[in-house]
């Protein structure tokens, strides 16, 4: 009653029939169990696109949203803080934004749609922390006298200009990411996409 | 504690009494029909959402009913601006609870749960009677009573459109008394329509699930055929 | 058949046996792919009733990956939420609509429900056709009553986790049952509910033995139930022992290995067995109203009863003999031998091995005693399951009482009638019909 050696071409054949056939069919049941690891309906109205007015927001002056229960920074950047951004095309590790933390529309030298408000997830890109705030040039902030303003993360150290650009030699390897955005009125942004009337 | 217990113990033996049986009619809708859908959807929001929730629900699942988003927010939302969100009502149920002496039940479900055992098109059976049977009656706080549902809590909210109706106290039918903004027949549709949204809500991918049914079953009756052949293959050693 | 003495796998110089033979020499691979597979010796002649217990196997595997699954989106909480829903309703809708693919896998876990059930009563019904819990399986009957205990203990605790109005009575109903025994059983039914009435904490209770306790006790003894099938060998529609007929081998020659040959003939009974399950899954999941009863769409209300309540369709022949137990005997009342006579019911099953005395095991073999009375017990079964499912009324009352009596007399009379039935000789061979 041994099958060894009985293998014939037949029996072989049928049997890869039978296991791609079933092989096939577990995957495709995988499909539910696997999805339902995904954000669900309700994570995902919980990450809905947010709209915000920044009608009230003056000129140097920074407000925080959350989006997808993250922190969006919006910055009202002055003439001044835009110009320390030109000075520091040196100091920052990847000053034409060349890697893809930004969508096309916010490639660009103040890594903004409108050259003044800066949109940007406020979440350090080493390992997730939030920067704070050292707005002030100097040493006033205890940033050291040549310091232009920016943010400085807690955890390790990341600096990073008015752009959100990081500088060179810090853990952080990429700028801080730009969400998709879209201005609805002159003052009226939807963080979270960029199609009109979403 | 005890006499409480063996109550319990025994409650089906005095559920029977309260378990009267009523005719139903047939809900002549499917829930295939989308335009009904849309119209039951419209009445759904106007009449119901006011006071029951549909709170599993999500505005965003009306877009699968064949509208486009617009549509939804221009003429089904009036209490949020979220799609995403979930078919709250407004007033919160605590509240609700003060002013009617109980919460009004959510409805998203409750045309599975009208169902009856061995009948599972009971419970839209059921909502399409029921929606149509209310008639006047003054002993009642609302000034309505329901043939299906004896003395129930909710007035009748459709009443505008239906008209009035009483009870023939010889033949016990519901007659017509006063005429409202709709002919019997085109209230009756209109029931019929809302009838079938709240059956889709019960189970918004009803249809989607036995699409997949028909598929899942088909690749089974291929996986079938050639394992059958490969245990035949097999047993032809067997005798 | 007792593993340790095959051979160890000596590799043939490839990597992958290198692997294995360092594999099989710590640890007993080889011996238990061969013990209970390759080299595990089935009778060749089972028919349609054989598919059961691999059917059960692979019910078991279905309903513990869906539990997992529903378990990551599940919350066992009975406060409300702002909707003025319990917490644990609602989640369960949530897994309905919400969850990618939810639906999918809740309705498997509760179509799962009854197809464990459906698979072994028929598995346990083989057993009563040929004789397969007579000497020397007995212990194999032994662990499988256990198996079925356990998985009417996992079943209840299930459906209390719904929190709907039928999980909220059903459990209440059950767990007052426990307050009929005298002395301790008020107490003990406040020690099982954590509270005066079902709610919270009986919710978090049920939800961890749900989903820990009994699933280890029910994958140990069905680890136990197959350990102890192979150390005997498989019983076969003829009843008769295959290991007394051997080649120079030792092997029986009525054996055939199980794999490949019952593996292949299982892959089609499985594929058949999803067929059915795909059908009430995608088209009536609700199993006309017995699998998910229509009054668990509403969300437990412990102020108001729902107006009818039965258990759920699995239950209801003990639930039966349960209403049917209307006398007061001994000073104790009616409730208490309810109680007794449901529990009765159930666990009588695992005296079977020692109830039956006739010479042969198989049905094909037996008199028309046998045949008659296996025939009436499993129409009553079925009435006492069918008026389980209704109102109480007095004839239904009545007729319960009956097939109760009936029910008990096929185990209790067994002794007797078993012995008193012809039965004719029983063949050398197994037969291939």
């Amino acid at each position: 009653m041994s099958n060894q050696g009985k293998m014939d071409c037949g029996r072989r054949r049928l049997i890869v029939a039978t296991a791609a056939v079933g092989g096939a069919g577990a995957v495709a049941a995988l499909v539910p169990f696997v999805s339902s690891l995904l954000p669900s309906e309700r994570a995902k109205a919980a990450g809905a696109p947010v709209e915000v007015d920044i009608s009230k927001l003056e000129p140097g002056q920074m407000m925080t949203v959350e989006w997808r229960g993250k922190p969006v920074w919006i910055i009202n950047r002055t003439k001044d803080m835009l110009e320390t951004l030109t000075k520091l095309n040196d100091a920052v590790a990847d000053p034409k934004s060349d890697k893809e933390q930004q969508p096309a529309y916010a490639k660009n030298q103040t890594r903004s749609v409108k050259p003044e408000i800066m949109v940007a997830v406020g979440i350090c890109t080493h390992l997730g922390c939030s920067p704070s705030q050292k707005f002030k040039q100097g040493a006033e902030e205890g940033m050291g006298a040549e310091w232009l303003g920016g943010f400085l993360c807690p955890c390790h150290g990341s600096t990073f200009d008015f752009a959100g650009r990081v500088y060179k030699s810090k853990p952080a390897p990429t700028n801080l990411e730009v969400p998709p955005h879209v201005y609805l009125t002159d003052t009226r942004i939807l963080i979270g996409d960029d199609k009109k009337g979403a | 504690m005890k006499k409480f217990l063996i109550a319990l113990l025994f409650a089906p033996v005095m559920a029977l009494a309260s378990g009267g049986a009523v005719h139903l009619d047939k809900w002549p809708g499917s829930v295939g029909d989308k335009a009904a859908l849309q119209n039951g959807a419209k009445l759904f929001v106007n009449y119901c959402l006011n006071c029951h929730g549909a709170s599993y629900l999500r505005y965003k699942n009306l877009l699968d009913l064949g509208l486009s988003e617009q549509q939804v927010k221009d003429n089904l939302m009036f209490t949020s601006d979220k799609i995403g969100e979930l078919m709250r009502v407004a007033a919160r149920s605590d509240e609700q609870k003060l002013w009617f002496g109980a919460t009004p039940p959510d409805l998203t479900i409750v045309a599975r749960a009208r169902g009856e055992a061995g009948n599972a098109g009971a419970g839209a059976d059921w909502l399409y009677t029921y929606l149509r049977s209310f008639y006047r009656d003054d002993n009642r706080p609302t000034g309505w009573n329901n043939a299906v549902f004896e003395n129930v809590g909710m007035p009748h909210i459709l009443y505008a459109l239906q008209g009035q109706q009483v009870r023939n106290h010889e033949t016990h039918k519901l007659e017509l008394a006063v005429p409202g903004q709709m002919a019997p027949a085109e209230y009756d549709k209109a029931i019929s329509d809302l009838v079938g949204f709240m059956v889709w809500m019960a189970e918004p991918q009803q249809e989607f699930r036995q699409k997949l049914g028909f598929g899942v079953l088909a690749f089974l009756a291929l996986l079938f055929v050639v394992a059958y052949a490969l245990k035949k293959e097999y047993w032809k050693d067997i005798h | 058949m007792a593993a340790g003495n095959y051979e160890k796998y000596k590799s043939d110089g490839s990597i992958g046996g290198n692997v294995l033979e360092w594999v099989d020499a710590r640890f007993p691979a080889t011996s238990m792919w061969k013990g209970h597979l390759s080299e595990y010796y089935a009778p060749k002649n089972f028919n349609f009733w054989y598919f059961f217990g691999s059917l059960a196997l692979l019910v078991l595997v279905i309903q513990i990956v869906t539990g997992i699954f529903l378990v990551m989106h599940y919350k066992p909480d009975a406060a409300l939420n702002a909707n003025g829903v319990p917490i644990a309703f609602a989640s369960v809708e949530y897994i309905m609509r919400d969850v990618p693919g939810g639906w999918i896998i809740r309705y498997m876990h509760s179509t799962g429900a009854s197809a464990f059930f459906i698979v072994v009563y028929l598995h346990m019904f083989r057993g009563l056709l040929y004789g397969s819990y007579r000497k020397p399986r007995e212990l194999t009957w032994l662990f499988g009553v256990g198996i079925f205990l356990v998985l009417m203990g996992e079943a209840f605790f299930g459906y209390l986790l719904p929190w709907g109005q039928m999980s909220f009575w059903g459990a209440q109903v059950i767990v007052n049952l426990f307050s009929a025994i005298p002395v301790i059983g008020p107490d003990l039914s406040i020690i099982i509910r954590g509270d005066f009435v079902v709610g919270d904490a009986t919710l978090n209770r049920f939800f961890s033995f749900h989903v820990i306790a009994f699933p280890l006790v029910l994958l140990g003894l069905v680890a136990a139930h197959v350990l102890a099938l192979h150390e005997t060998g498989s019983n076969n529609p003829d009843g008769i022992d295959i290991k007394e007929k051997k080649d120079e081998h030792g092997i029986p020659l009525d054996g055939i290995p199980f794999h490949p040959y019952y593996t292949v003939k299982d892959i089609v009974g499985v594929i058949v067995f999803l067929m059915a399950f795909s059908a009430v899954l995608f088209f009536a999941p609700e199993g006309g109203g017995y699998f998910l009863e229509t009054p668990n769409f509403y969300p437990a209300d412990p102020l108001k009863t729902p107006p009818h309540i039965a258990p759920v369709w699995y239950f209801t022949p003990y639930y039966s003999i349960l209403r049917a137990m209307v006398w007061n005997f001994f000073g104790l009342d009616a409730k208490f031998w309810g109680v007794v006579g449901m529990g009765a019911s159930v666990v009588i099953f695992a005296f079977l091995p020692w109830l039956d005395r006739s010479p042969v095991r198989s049905i094909r073999y037996r008199g028309p005693i046998t045949k008659v009375m296996i025939t009436i017990f499993v129409i009553c079964f079925f009435i006492l399951g069918y008026l389980g499912t209704l109102s109480p009324s007095p004839m239904g009352e009545l007729i319960s009482q009956v097939c109760t009596v009936f029910y008990f007399g096929f185990f209790l009379g067994m002794p007797w009638w078993s012995r008193m039935d012809k039965f004719k000789p029983v063949p050398d061979r197994v037969t291939m019909k």
